[in-house]
């Protein structure tokens, strides 16, 4: 039995009069990991925005269609998009530690502003997220350095370790390898096979290679249609779609 | 093609318009080390304790001091930030966020405008439907500073958030943190050297007003009892004294300039100093 942790109904966005998606259905299984491909602007960072409720934070983006997460609708108007958020955790296409704040505070302000306020539990999950995303060795005796300190890699994983800290069990990521340099990427990429067993991963990739290591299933995408959406080893070897066929081999 | 001889003649293109810079740079400086000495040289042997203590002199009097404007200075200039620089920096917050919304529109352009209104117009503007209406107070006086306050530091704030690029604001987005905590507890703490150094300019900027102050708080030969009496300040008895043709009072008016000139850096290392210890504390 498969357990589809997200499932996406019939997905449309819009910013102002452009479609960015149309008509995308998804299921997503618990525990895996999967990949976003497809050229620029076909709508993939889009998707993901769209199932944390990022999307609507845009100047005139609105969208249509359902997103499930554990079979109810996030977009149901009782739900709390501060709340689903802290469920489904984001990493950045660029690192964003927050201006000013210690490599600490980054990690704390999640739990802090979200009510924990004791110490010995914050201190705990810091550690916990930090060694998580494989940052604590380097980071543990300057814990008070800013988080701008670190180098660009360290810095990612400091804001996956910020996202892990509030215990999402969905991370997207949005391209959170294409600012580093291939030894931090070799890292992120590690790092995502052992979160793997407590998180349920959605990853946007521009690279091929990348998406064959990582994931479990792919999504291909073209001008915000959902082309195909297949086990990775299928994908590479037999796709479905010509299109995908002719995008992987490089006819596109 | 002599290469080598263009290469020379861009070489020294190159040094002199760099050394021209430095020229320009180091002349528009010298005004302000001329002012800073004259004012020391004039200033300094004026003051004393009871230039901090006493009231001003009467022409033919040989002792005194500014006590009472100096007071009133802080009062005038400390309520006007009080209330001033919370609602501006809201202001700020709001022009910054929401850049499109039709209010924040027009309001930005209200600001912009009020910028470069002369503080004396603002001056007779609050004399005409403040003072006429309850008379010459210090809460006349801090009114007019709060609307030239108000607008430099909302402007600075504005900008300052502005340059805060929006993915920051959306990753505290995504750890489920509503939008007015990510601006108050994350943006805004982060961004807090900036936004202060902006209140710095505009306090330095009120605290020397004039203008504005003569048709409001007027001023007072004696300390004022309440914020609702006219109120001696620094600014108004410079002004008065140094047209006064009495030697005894224009010094008093140099030794005047000398406390606000000092009372403004004064504040600006204060400021710098308790954000460095309050760096130190947070990030080594």
């Amino acid at each position: 039995m498969k357990k589809t942790l997200i499932e996406v109904k019939n997905l449309s966005a819009w910013f102002k009069k452009n479609q960015a998606l149309s008509e995308v259905n998804v299921e997503i299984e618990k525990n895996k990991v999967v990949a976003i491909i497809g050229p620029s602007g076909c709508g993939k960072s889009t998707f993901i925005r769209c199932l944390n409720r990022l999307h609507e934070e845009v100047e005139g983006a609105f969208l249509k269609g359902e997103v499930l997460l554990e079979g109810k609708n996030i977009y149901d108007s009782s739900e709390d998009p501060a709340l689903i958020r802290r469920k489904i955790g984001m990493v950045f296409q660029k690192p964003n530690p927050f201006p000013g704040m210690s490599i600490y505070d980054n990690v704390a302000i999640g739990l802090r502003l979200n009510g924990m306020k004791k110490r010995s539990l914050l201190d705990e999950r810091i550690e916990q997220s930090l060694r998580s995303a494989g940052l604590w060795k380097e980071v543990k005796d300057r814990l008070n350095y800013s988080g701008l300190s670190l180098s660009g890699g360290q810095q990612q994983r400091l804001c996956i370790a910020r996202a892990l800290a509030i215990q999402p069990f969905v991370i997207l990521m949005d391209e959170p390898t294409s600012a580093l340099d291939p030894v931090s990427t070799g890292w992120v990429e590690e790092l995502l096979q052992k979160l793997k067993k407590q998180v349920t991963v959605v990853i946007v990739t521009h690279n091929m290679q990348q998406a064959a290591r990582v994931s479990d299933r792919i999504a291909f995408f073209i001008d915000g249609k959902l082309i195909e959406y297949n086990k990775t080893s299928r994908f590479f070897t037999k796709p479905e779609s010509p299109k995908s066929e002719d995008y992987i081999t490089g006819r596109f | 093609m002599n290469r080598p001889f263009f290469y020379q003649v861009r070489k020294f293109y190159n040094k002199s318009i760099l050394l021209l810079i430095f020229l320009l740079s180091f002349i528009a400086c010298v005004p302000f080390f001329f002012i800073v000495f004259f004012v020391f040289q004039k200033g300094l042997g004026v003051l004393n304790l009871s230039f901090f203590t006493q009231l001003p002199p009467t022409p033919d009097e040989n002792y005194g001091g500014l006590a009472n404007g100096m007071v009133g200075s802080l009062k005038i200039v400390g309520l006007a930030c009080l209330l001033g620089v919370p609602w501006a920096l809201f202001l700020g917050v709001f022009l910054s966020e929401k850049p499109q919304h039709k209010i924040a529109q027009s309001l930005r352009f209200v600001v912009d405008l009020s910028i470069s209104v002369p503080s004396i117009v603002i001056g007779i503007f609050v004399y005409s439907f403040l003072v006429s209406l309850f008379g010459f107070s210090a809460y006349a006086g801090s009114f007019a500073l709060l609307m030239i306050l108000i607008p430099i530091v909302a402007k600075s704030t504005e900008e300052i958030l502005k340059m805060i690029p929006h993915h920051i604001r959306e990753a505290g987005l995504a750890l489920g943190i509503p939008k007015w905590k990510v601006i108050f507890r994350i943006i805004l703490p982060g961004t807090l050297t900036m936004l202060l150094s902006g209140v710095i300019l505009a306090l330095a900027r009120i605290a020397g007003e004039t203008a504005p102050l003569l048709f409001t708080a007027l001023g007072n030969h004696f300390f004022s009892k309440s914020l609702g009496e006219p109120t001696a300040t620094l600014p108004v008895q410079i002004y008065e004294f140094s047209k006064s043709g009495f030697p005894n009072l224009e010094n008093m008016a140099w030794g005047g300039a000398l406390v606000l000139i000092s009372f403004v850096f004064l504040i600006n290392f204060g400021i710098r100093f308790f954000l460095f210890l309050l760096r130190s504390r947070n990030l080594s």
